[in-house]
């Protein structure tokens, strides 16, 4: 056997302070949400190592989906950033598409881009929220699960589930949505920036979570590209990259929008980028709700590639057919027998999927690109140097999903 | 995979692609490409060179993703391992998928951890799910699975389902813990 964990977390040798000691912080502990377990070697308050310890919540993601086709592993994806659940189906799909090369319609398109936004203000709600709750103030918490309580609605009301909605399908959605849908979409952006700015009156000025956040944690533009961070981790420390624009998906490309960045790179930085980014979002699903596309949300089903609808099945021989191609477990697609890594922003970061296919309906290899995992690993980096108080900042502003970091 | 000898690199790439068959031992690279993404085969032996050439020369500087596939008995396989590198250019956007092998019965290939930081726990998620041993890693250990698992469970000879691993794991005493 190799190196351990012991060998790992064993104190840094010759550093000559007197006073070391080691605190276990998790695996069940408020400020990490969920299951994960830093090792810290302290010295009085100040932190001289830290080695986090995963792998509490892993649960073979990536094996079941080499065994489960393209549009059953839905169901597992968006287990995978809970917070999220429609953007990792979006990604996932997104990478299956590309292998098959399917081209979608242009509602579709639309809708995915709706709920994508949605997602990315359903994740960062949490993530700031979750991030103010650490550092003491509850109330900025609630003030953004009552509006993550709408787009739950929301997600119900589309696709008949508030929090793991399987909504997408390989060349297609589940359903498509209706006129009541857009009416509470509408209704959600309404609402939305009074309850933004209720969050940032709250902390943006707010002397204890600035004091606690300010010049915490900082990442360099450099470090932030050598240690592989995206999205909103790497945009707060000044890389520009946002894959909606820099190789647009879906219909980014006619959207208007702007990606926010900030030089700082330290917790503030990283909280603010999120709160301005829903700003954003916003803007994306108010224009995308006014000018959604009228036509099919399937793309063309004479490409085989899309489950029919419930009608032409029960009413055409066709469409029987069809089904039971899609369903029946010698037939279903025929990918070529080939590899692609395809990837979409997600809320916290590039989300990829690198699949490779025999030839299968189900990948021979489904590697998820998970934003948190590399996340994670910068802990160490932005810890060190200081308190224990702030690893909760810092753990707050990465964002650590534990059930991707695991899958 | 598509046929090698008819894919030709789309022209942003075509600089990158010479570079990287600069290298020593990359002479005869296998370059091939597959919807957007443009691939190239690097044996094991140089692949720490040539990774290292196309960050410094090529400013592919970010290191997007890092793992490996298991290809036992995938038709056409030649070698059991394949390993892969996503590399993205910040400034520029281009993207690269670099390749390389490793075999049984001792998997192994460079580490990049000097290259990126980033590869710290690719690599050891790789390690733990795939066996492969990334020579210079400085804290190569498993990162998922506990220390005491003794397989690979994303090895294809790995089962889907079975009686588990249970058996390997002994109670902890109160002074052990």
């Amino acid at each position: 056997m190799g190196l351990t964990l012991a060998d790992a977390i064993a104190p840094p040798d010759g550093s000559g302070h007197e006073c070391q000691w080691t605190l276990n912080f998790g695996p069940q502990h408020p400020a990490t949400h969920t299951t994960l377990r830093l090792v810290l070697n302290l010295d009085g308050e100040v932190i001289l190592k830290a080695t986090p310890d995963i792998g509490f919540l892993h649960s073979g993601f990536e094996k079941l989906g080499e065994h489960l086709d393209f549009n059953q592993y839905v169901t597992i994806v968006d287990r995978m950033n809970y917070v999220s659940p429609v953007a990792n189906e979006i990604a996932w799909h997104h990478s299956v598409e590309t292998l098959l090369d399917i081209k979608l319609t242009p509602r579709c398109q639309m809708i995915r881009v709706i709920f994508a936004e949605l997602m990315r203000i359903h994740d960062h709600l949490l993530a700031c929220g979750a991030a103010a709750l650490d550092l003491g103030a509850f109330t900025a918490f609630l003030y953004a699960f009552n509006q993550r309580e709408l787009i739950n609605d929301i997600n119900e009301w589309a696709t008949g589930q508030r929090f793991h909605p399987s909504y997408t399908r390989v060349g297609g959605l589940q359903r498509d949505v209706d006129d009541d849908w857009i009416g509470r979409v509408r209704s959600f952006l309404k609402g939305f920036p009074a309850a933004h700015a209720d969050i940032c009156r709250l902390l943006n000025r707010n002397r204890i979570f600035i004091d606690r956040c300010k010049g915490i944690g900082v990442l360099t533009r450099e470090e932030a590209i050598n240690r592989s961070a995206t999205g909103p981790v790497a945009r707060a420390s000044g890389v520009v990259r946002d894959l909606r624009k820099n190789r647009p998906y879906l219909a980014y490309e006619a959207i208007d929008f702007d990606v926010v960045c900030s030089q700082d790179g330290d917790c503030l930085a990283r909280y603010l980028v999120r709160m301005e980014e829903m700003l954003e979002s916003h803007k994306i699903i108010a224009w995308a709700i006014e000018n959604l596309p009228s036509g099919p949300v399937n793309s063309n089903v004479d490409d085989r590639m899309v489950l029919p609808n419930q009608l032409s099945v029960y009413r055409s021989i066709e469409g029987l057919i069809h089904h039971f191609e899609l369903n029946m477990t010698n037939r279903k697609w025929q990918p070529p027998v080939d590899e692609v890594y395809a990837s979409t922003e997600s809320p916290n970061g590039e989300l990829g999927f690198y699949i490779v296919s025999n030839g299968a309906p189900e990948a021979w290899r489904a590697r998820t690109r998970p934003p948190s995992f590399i996340h994670f690993s910068l802990f160490p980096h932005l810890a060190e140097g200081h308190t224990v108080s702030d690893v909760a900042a810092i753990l707050g502003s990465l964002n650590i999903i534990a059930a991707e970091l695991d899958r | 995979m598509s046929t090698p000898e008819a894919y030709t690199p789309p022209e942003s790439h075509a600089a990158i692609v010479a570079l990287a068959k600069s290298v020593a031992g990359c002479d005869s690279l296998i370059v091939s490409g597959f919807r957007d993404n443009v691939r190239l085969e690097v044996p094991p032996a140089a692949s720490l060179e040539a990774l290292r050439k196309l960050r410094s020369h090529a400013g592919l500087d970010l290191l997007v993703d890092l793992s490996a596939a298991d290809y036992l008995n995938y038709p056409n396989a030649v070698h059991r391992y394949g390993i892969w590198y996503v590399l993205e250019s910040v400034e520029t956007g281009i993207r690269l998928v670099v390749k390389t092998w490793a075999d049984d019965p001792d998997p192994r290939v460079d580490s990049v951890f000097d290259v990126w930081r980033g590869a710290d726990w690719m690599e050891r998620e790789v390690f733990d799910l795939f066996g492969i041993v990334f020579e210079g890693h400085p804290d190569l250990r498993r990162i998922l699975m506990p220390d005491e698992f003794s397989s690979h469970p994303l090895r294809k000879d790995y089962p889907l389902r079975g009686d588990g691993e249970r058996h390997n794991f002994h109670a902890l005493s109160r002074e052990e813990s």
